[in-house]
Formats: structure tokens, C-alpha cells, sequence
């Protein structure tokens, strides 16, 4: 049993020295002999990804950088459905033109290199925690403009040509039906609650959108918030070809309203003004009613992911006390969906 | 069987000892595991006081909808989700929707009862 521990910290070790020399080496190469690595640091654990600040000094200047890092350098152990930091890296630049806020790449490193499998991106100063953002007061003009800011990243976002992009993975709506309920049925834990909403969704299904770039997981948590608003839209992992109002809908999921479930809109705005924000920045023009179905879509798919995250400590996988609590969260979105199918009654 | 201290006493004394002793001299990851361990004895406790009479209410109601004699809420249920997946129930289908929210509702009442969507249910 503490053998494959045992090779984790081995690993780990290793890892540390390998991005230091591969940072190192890149850094006197883009900035000169004299430039160096500062405060290299761990900054989250995700099973996916790993992420590390760190400063690049030259001289007098000192440039604060993150760098996105497959686990150990390799790609293997990423999970099936994130795409890789190379199609990452390429979304960031792609959007950047776009004149979507990210943090711009300033490297590329490839698999089978010293960093391994990576890339390294401006660091932008601000606030990513949702509670944080919707509550503090630093944040009170921020809030005020997140709405129509959002509302312009999205459009934006989903206006990139298609055609430009690298090779993503295509998932509209009826596909993702498809994909949770296979999940949810492995499990054979029946939930009346989402053997509705899945019947629902099958029965109500809108006509699909035309296809576009789709970020996948637009939400507070993966927006970085300074006292003006929006700095910049982070995590890209979950990017495909898909519906728009997808994103928009996933943004309004009251998991990511962090308690503040009077705004639909992230906890701090409302759909008309998102709408509207969107349509002006050239995306369709949708009524809130178009955007049901895919908020219906999100409640659903966030409760068998919190499922999945139960079943990895079930399966002995993960046993920490955090995946067993999180399946006691599975009924969050229950209430959610029947909050939503209520409020289709009324709207009807 | 004796029960001093009680099943309850006990997860009391180990929420306590998290609380006031263990959380206050943990750091990062291993502090914030030691909350969720809190949390996760505070459903407990809930759910000990709760879930008899909210299975009960969830039995009767489950026997009322599915026109059933059975007793096992967890095979009612699952006949409930045939009934679903069948097309035989669904939406409209008078009493469903209650059934379901009040379920629910019980179920938020021991798992989580500070989330937002339990005060938009109770509105």
C-alpha cells in the first residue's frame, strides 16, 4: 500500500528541481544572461493540472508569471475530457485576439522537455474566491460592471472563427445528456430528482445553436476580479465546440452565486443585463426563457459531478473526508432543479 | 447495551475536540479537511435526530404516489425512477413535483441546511 506513495514523493522532488532548471534555462534565453528565477511556488493541487508563481528578475525589472504544468510533466495523467496545455496555450492567444481578457503565454514547453508538458502566462493581480468578490467591499464598483463585462467576454469568446482554432472536442446539447446519464446510471444510485430533470431534458430539448467555441467553465472561480471588474477569464481545460448558451446558462447555475441566489447572474447581476450586454457585443440575441434549458443542463451535470467526486472516495480512489462530505452536496442541485422546474410553472 | 456515553455523546465529544483543539493547530490543506471532518459529524448528528420521521413522511407520500403497500423507501424509490425514466410519471403528473420538493427539502435539512436554495424553496 505505501508504494505508490512512496513513488509520489519521489516524484514530487524531482519535479521541483526540473522546473527550476527549466525555468532557469528558458528565462536567460528570453531575457538575457543575467535573468533569474524568484519564488517559485505550489499554488493548488488539482488532480488535473498543476500551477506554480513565480518572478522572473532581470536586472531591475521583475516579471510575476504562472506557470500551467501537467502533473509530473506528462500529459497521461490528465483527465479525459480536459484538452492539453499546448490547445490551452493556442485558446489564450486565440481569444486574446478576440479581445477577450487572459493572461497573455510568453512560453510553450512540450512534452518530453525539462519543464515537461507546460506553458507560462502573465500573472494578473486580483481576486478569484466568489465569496470574496460578491461580498468585500474593494469589490463594490467591480460588481457593478461584472455583468456587462461578462456579458462582452462571452460574446467575444464565441465569436472566434472556428476555423483558427486547434482541434477541440465537440459537445452540444443532446451529447451531454447522453454523457451524464451514462455516468449517473453506472452508479445505480437512483435519484427521482435527476431521473426527472433527465426526462425533462430529453422531451424539451431547444433546437441546437450554430456551433462556436464554447470556454466550458465560465464562472466565479476562474475569473480573476480587481476593483474595476473582469481582469481576465482563466481556466480553459474544459473548452470545446458547443451551444452559447451553454456558457451563459452555466454562469447563472446557482452552485456559482456562492450564496447571493437573488442575482441569476454569478451571484451578482441579471440575466436582461447579461442578455443585453451579449447581443450588443455581437453575440444572438436570446430571452432569458432560452436560457432554462441549459441552466436546467448545468444544475444536473454539477450533481453527478459532486456523484463522481463521492465515488472516488467509494472506490477507495480518493478517501479523504472532503470526497465523502461532497456527496452530501448532491442535493443542492436536486433543490436547484426543482427550483427551476417550479419557476417554469410560472413562467408558463 | 449501555449507552453512556451515547452514540451521539460521542460524535459530540470528537466535533468538539475539532473544533476548539485540533482545528486551531492545523494548517492549509489539513485544517481545511479538519473543518470539512466537522461539517461532515454536524450532518450526522442532524441526521440522527432527522430521518426517522422524514423517511416516514417520505414512505407514506412515496405509497400515496406509486399506489404501493411496500415499505422500503429505497425500493420505492426506485420504482419511482422507473415509473420516471418510463414516461408513466412525469412533470404534470399531480403530486410529483411536492412529493419531490419536500423530500428534498428533509434531505437539504440534514446534508446542507445553510444553501441559498433551500431559503428560494421555503418562499
Amino acid at each position: 500500500m505505501a508504494r505508490p506513495f512512496f513513488r509520489v514523493i519521489v516524484a514530487k522532488m524531482g519535479t521541483v528541481t526540473d522546473i527550476e532548471k527549466g525555468l532557469s534555462d528558458w528565462a536567460v534565453a528570453h531575457y538575457g544572461a543575467a535573468a533569474a528565477i524568484a519564488g517559485l511556488r505550489r499554488l493548488s493541487g488539482g488532480a488535473s493540472q498543476e500551477t506554480w508563481a513565480f518572478e522572473v528578475e532581470a536586472g531591475e525589472k521583475s516579471e510575476p508569471l504562472i506557470l500551467r504544468r501537467a502533473p509530473g510533466g506528462t500529459a497521461a495523467a490528465r483527465s479525459s475530457e480536459a484538452i492539453t496545455l499546448a490547445i490551452e496555450a493556442a485558446l489564450l492567444d486565440a481569444t486574446d485576439k478576440a479581445g477577450v481578457r487572459v493572461p497573455g503565454v510568453r512560453h510553450v514547453s512540450p512534452p518530453g522537455s525539462v519543464l515537461g508538458e507546460a506553458f507560462v502566462m502573465k500573472r494578473v493581480a486580483g481576486e478569484t474566491l466568489g465569496r470574496k468578490i460578491l461580498r468585500d467591499a474593494e469589490f463594490e464598483t467591480a460588481r457593478t460592471r461584472l455583468t456587462q463585462q461578462c456579458g462582452e467576454a462571452l460574446a467575444r469568446i464565441h465569436s472566434v472563427p472556428l476555423s483558427g482554432l486547434p482541434n477541440l472536442p465537440t459537445s452540444l446539447g443532446r451529447n451531454q445528456i447522453d454523457k451524464y446519464e451514462a455516468v449517473y446510471r453506472e452508479f445505480d444510485l437512483p435519484r427521482p430528482v435527476f431521473e426527472l430533470a433527465f426526462a425533462w431534458l430529453k422531451d424539451n430539448e431547444p433546437e441546437p445553436a450554430d456551433p462556436v467555441l464554447v470556454h466550458g467553465d465560465f464562472r466565479l472561480g476562474n475569473l480573476i476580479v480587481d476593483e474595476n471588474g473582469l481582469a481576465a477569464v482563466l481556466d480553459w481545460e474544459l473548452a470545446h465546440i458547443g451551444d452559447p448558451r451553454e456558457d451563459i446558462a452555466w454562469l447563472c447555475v446557482n452552485s456559482w452565486r456562492f450564496g447571493q441566489t437573488e442575482n441569476r447572474v454569478g451571484g451578482f447581476g441579471q440575466l436582461d443585463e447579461l442578455l443585453d450586454a451579449y447581443a450588443a457585443a455581437g453575440g444572438a440575441r436570446y430571452r432569458p426563457a432560452d436560457i432554462d434549458w441549459w441552466e436546467i443542463m448545468g444544475s444536473l451535470k454539477w450533481g453527478v459531478m459532486c456523484m463522481t467526486m463521492y465515488g472516488a472516495f467509494k472506490t477507495g480512489a480518493d478517501p479523504s473526508v472532503e470526497r465523502a462530505a461532497i456527496g452530501r452536496r448532491v442535493s443542492e442541485n436536486e433543490i436547484d432543479l426543482i427550483n427551476l422546474f417550479e419557476g417554469l410553472g410560472r413562467h408558463a | 447495551m449501555h449507552d453512556a456515553p451515547s452514540a451521539k455523546e460521542l460524535i459530540e465529544a470528537v466535533k468538539s475536540f475539532l473544533d476548539k483543539t485540533a482545528m486551531v493547530q492545523l494548517q492549509g490543506h489539513a485544517a481545511f479537511h479538519a473543518r470539512v471532518a466537522s461539517n461532515a459529524l454536524a450532518t450526522v448528528l442532524r441526521e440522527m435526530e432527522q430521518r426517522p420521521a422524514a423517511e416516514a413522511r417520505e414512505r407514506d407520500r412515496l405509497q400515496a404516489l406509486l399506489k404501493s403497500d411496500e415499505a422500503d423507501v429505497g425500493k420505492l424509490n426506485r420504482k419511482l425512477c422507473e415509473e420516471i425514466r418510463t414516461k408513466r410519471v412525469d412533470l404534470g403528473t399531480p403530486g410529483l413535483l411536492t412529493h419531490l420538493k419536500s423530500t428534498t427539502i428533509d434531505q437539504l435539512s440534514v446534508d446542507q441546511p445553510g444553501y441559498s436554495g433551500l431559503r428560494t424553496a421555503a418562499r
